[in-house]
């Protein structure tokens, strides 16, 4: 597909395979996976491993975008609202205006899409810093978010739809977990592969290089921010499916998680360096964690103080490593 | 100068420094007197900084003495050695520009009254620094918008408020222009009157022989010459900085062929830097630019690549109007800049060589868009050869010489076979081994039909290596000489009109 040449294959195999500088966090999960293993008697079972996949389905592909953002040196804090946004458009359109599925599934990303268009409009064309226009995307998408009901909740889509998260196929994959996959593997072959993915990473280095090197920073940096936008709103459709129901008060603060896992998983907050792999990892652990910590009945409260510890754990072994190497 | 009863400032006896198991700095003698300035002198990596940062307290020595006016002297820290009377200017200026004049003279040792900060004495005193200068701003003025000259000054002033007895200075000239270099000189020599003595690092040999009363040549962390004064032939300061003799610094250059590549017509800054300026370079050509600085050369060529806006006239590339509205258009007709600060604008310092190297060249590194790291590294490897750049494609380019960074951006853009290769302040801080490599490649270019621009403010390397320089004042061509025509004089006259 990538090389016509039988080493060349070879070699792209391995780079796709890559930490690329997420060795650290996959250590970390590993010894998270051991420990939950020996500490807790349902941890390490093949359900319970589905469960996790389950759980991180929203999550995972929201980080995927947020991801591509942070790699640009940006940060998008929209994410949740645009998410709650896309689930309402979606009952809206499915529910209270009875069309197909399919048209309201295209509304709900086509609405997520246009929210992130206006940021990153508002980032490289008003030159608005990327945190205060997401700040203020995350009100407006909020606020459009709850008034499609006045605040209330849509519940009635069609059976097959909540099935899809429901429904183990080949008897371990339900449809949204697949989904999730399939976004894992095109965004690690775009970053990895892609004439587009690799700019990213030149544009997150110092976009005046990117910029004298020919790379349209202003039309990628915009993309980046529409494609953050179209995976949230994915996020929120698989959360409608898993939910059976929309309410325009999901996602608070799932912009906070979705940093903390790229954060965890390596990337650098100013840009440049990371990937998706290390994201995935990023999201195993947050995932794996609070699993784990369900298991072993550890209150919601300390969770999010571990939580927050991991994080200052992850990004303090990083710079760590970065002055040992030095 | 050489007066023996005038005791040394500062001397170092046998001063060593390793780090871990390697010594950068093998047993150096120096000795600085009041008044005297001494041109420290050495390719990168000879041990220059290692030497200022024992002095001025940054770093610690291994071994040996220093005394400081007859005492010993061993400053654990820059404090310590600031409290003495060591004043270290740095090639960056360590300025916060968002702070007044005074604020930055005195930051960190504010004058109080009665415990709140005294502004009134402090911008008196800064004021009175800044007129022992020769520099008449307000102290009340913010740093930012002052030119570097301007803040060079406040930095030196800076340092004459803390009583400095020394003062070194690093490179301070890198970003000066010929006009605000002469004003510093006036200020140094002023400073010797008053019997402060100056350790002088630059890579400008011309600027040495004017301002230096002894030369101290360092390699390899070792003084390998001194001369008692600065009146030896530039040859042979090179010879003793590099350890080789030097057939010559500038090679032949090549006549260039009939045939116009590229004419800009009538071309004008939308930011108002430069206006109207025509010319036209032949193919195989090498086209110097000369000009004080702030006469919009940088400006001027940033606008041929597309990098800045234009908002009137035309580039023409084989007589076809093309002028750029982005870096891509002018990338994709074969017009390509090696930009002035290589490390802000031409290298993603913290990336590897081969993907910089990918990232000027997308096209080439993928098929269909798809970028393998096998054809990246091969790519990168092809080019680090043909250009014998010092480094491997997966390190980091910060890990590399400034030459070889430069080199770097240089090869990134030959892989595309341009028509027109522009290059603005080629050898800015780079050492004089590496320099000559860059003129190589420069006239080599030429020979093989592409036409070069060259801008520089070091006025020698200019008529080095051009055919014809055109010297710019106050964003307008001031005239175009031909190289039997073009020498210090004519170029400043034009450039002072």
């Amino acid at each position: 597909m990538m090389s016509s040449s039988e080493s060349g294959r070879k070699s792209t195999l391995s780079d796709f395979f890559s930490l690329s500088g997420a060795t650290g966090p996959l250590i970390g999960l590993l010894l998270l996976c051991a420990f939950l293993s020996f500490a807790t008697d349902s941890f390490l079972s093949f359900r319970n491993f589905l469960n996790i996949a389950d759980q991180i389905t929203v999550l995972g592909i929201m980080a995927v975008g947020m991801t591509f953002v942070i790699l640009i040196g940006g940060i998008d804090l929209s994410v949740g609202s645009i998410l709650a946004l896309s689930m309402m458009v979606l009952g809206y359109l499915n529910v209270e205006a009875g069309m197909p599925m399919s048209v309201a599934i295209t509304g709900a990303l086509l609405a997520s899409a246009v929210a992130g268009a206006v940021s990153g409009l508002l980032i490289t064309e008003f030159k608005v810093p990327a945190f205060i226009a997401t700040l203020a995307m995350m009100s407006i998408a909020r606020g459009l978010a709850n008034m499609i009901t006045n605040g209330s909740q849509i519940i009635g889509f069609p059976t097959w739809f909540n099935m899809g998260a429901i429904i183990r196929n080949f008897g371990f994959l339900t449809m949204t977990v697949a989904v999730m996959l399939v976004v894992f593997v095109v965004a690690i072959l775009f970053l990895r592969f892609r004439e587009e993915g690799r700019s990213l990473y030149a544009i997150g280095g110092n976009p005046e290089v990117a910029r004298l090197a020919g790379i349209n920073v202003r039309l990628t940096t915009v993309m980046v921010y529409v494609v953050c936008a179209l995976l949230s709103g994915l996020a929120g459709i698989l959360l409608a499916a898993r939910l059976d129901s929309v309410q325009p008060s999901s996602g608070v603060a799932y912009e906070l998680d979705a940093i903390a896992a790229v954060v965890i998983g390596g990337t650098s907050l100013s840009g440049g360096t990371g990937g998706v792999v290390g994201t995935i990892i990023g999201v195993l652990i947050i995932g794996v964690l609070r699993n784990g910590l369900n298991l072993l009945s550890v209150s919601p409260f300390l969770q999010a103080v571990i939580i927050g510890l991991v994080i200052v754990l992850a990004v303090a072994a990083e710079t760590f490593k970065h002055r040992g190497a030095r | 100068m050489m007066d023996d009863t005038s005791l040394p400032i500062l001397s170092l006896r046998n001063i060593r420094k390793s780090f871990g198991p390697i010594e950068v700095l093998h047993g150096i003698d120096l000795d600085v007197r009041p008044g005297e300035v001494v041109a420290l002198l050495g390719e990168n990596g000879a041990g220059k900084s290692t030497v200022s940062n024992i002095v001025s307290g940054t770093i610690l020595p291994s071994s040996g003495e220093m005394t400081w006016q007859g005492a010993p002297f061993a400053p654990a820290n820059p404090r310590e050695a600031i409290d003495a009377g060591v004043g270290m200017i740095h090639q960056e200026l360590l300025l916060l520009p968002h702070l007044s004049i005074a604020e930055n003279v005195f930051v960190g040792r504010y004058p109080k009254k009665a415990g709140v900060v005294d502004r009134k004495t402090m911008e008196e005193r800064a004021h009175a620094g800044l007129q022992r200068l020769g520099l008449d701003v307000s102290p009340r003025r913010l740093v930012q918008g002052l030119s570097t000259a301007n803040q060079q000054l406040i930095e030196i002033a800076k340092a004459l408020t803390l009583n400095a007895r020394l003062l070194i200075l690093d490179e301070p000239t890198a970003a000066l222009g010929g006009d605000e270099t002469t004003k510093l000189f006036e200020q140094i020599e002023r400073l010797k009157q008053d019997g402060v003595g100056i350790v002088y690092i630059s890579h400008r040999l011309e600027e040495i022989k004017q301002i230096a009363d002894r030369i101290v040549v360092m390699r390899d962390g070792e003084k390998v010459q001194e001369f008692d004064s600065a009146d030896v032939p530039v040859r042979t300061i090179v010879e003793a900085m590099v350890g080789r003799s030097l057939d010559r610094m500038f090679p032949d250059i090549p006549t260039p062929q009939n045939e116009t590549v590229l004419e800009v017509r009538e071309l004008s800054s939308a930011l108002g830097s430069f206006s109207e300026v025509s010319f036209s370079v032949a193919k195989g050509e090498i086209f110097g630019i000369a000009g004080l600085v702030g006469a919009g050369r940088t400006e001027l060529v940033r606008a041929i690549t597309g990098v800045d806006p234009i908002s009137g006239g035309q580039v023409l590339l084989d007589g076809r109007d093309i002028s750029p509205r982005k870096p891509w258009d002018a990338i994709r007709n074969g017009i390509v800049l090696v930009p002035e600060d290589r490390k802000q604008q031409g290298l993603v310092l913290s990336h590897s060589i081969a993907e910089n190297f990918a990232y000027a060249n997308m096209n080439q590194v993928a098929t269909r868009g798809w970028v393998t790291k096998s054809k990246t590294r091969e790519f990168a490897e092809r080019g680090i050869e043909t250009f014998g750049v010092k480094g491997q494609s997966h390190q980091n380019a910060d890990e590399m010489s400034g030459g070889n960074q430069q080199k770097t951006v240089i090869a990134k853009w030959l892989a595309r076979n341009p028509r027109v290769v522009v290059l603005d302040e080629p050898t800015r801080g780079i050492d004089v081994g590496a320099r000559s490599s860059i003129y190589d490649i420069i006239v080599g270019l030429a020979r093989e039909g592409v036409s070069v621009i060259v801008v520089s403010s070091d006025l020698e390397e200019v008529l080095g290596v051009s055919n014809r320089v055109m010297v710019m004042a106050q964003g307008k061509r001031a005239g175009i000489l031909n190289r039997e025509d073009a020498n210090d004089v004519s170029v400043m006259e034009l450039a002072t009109m």
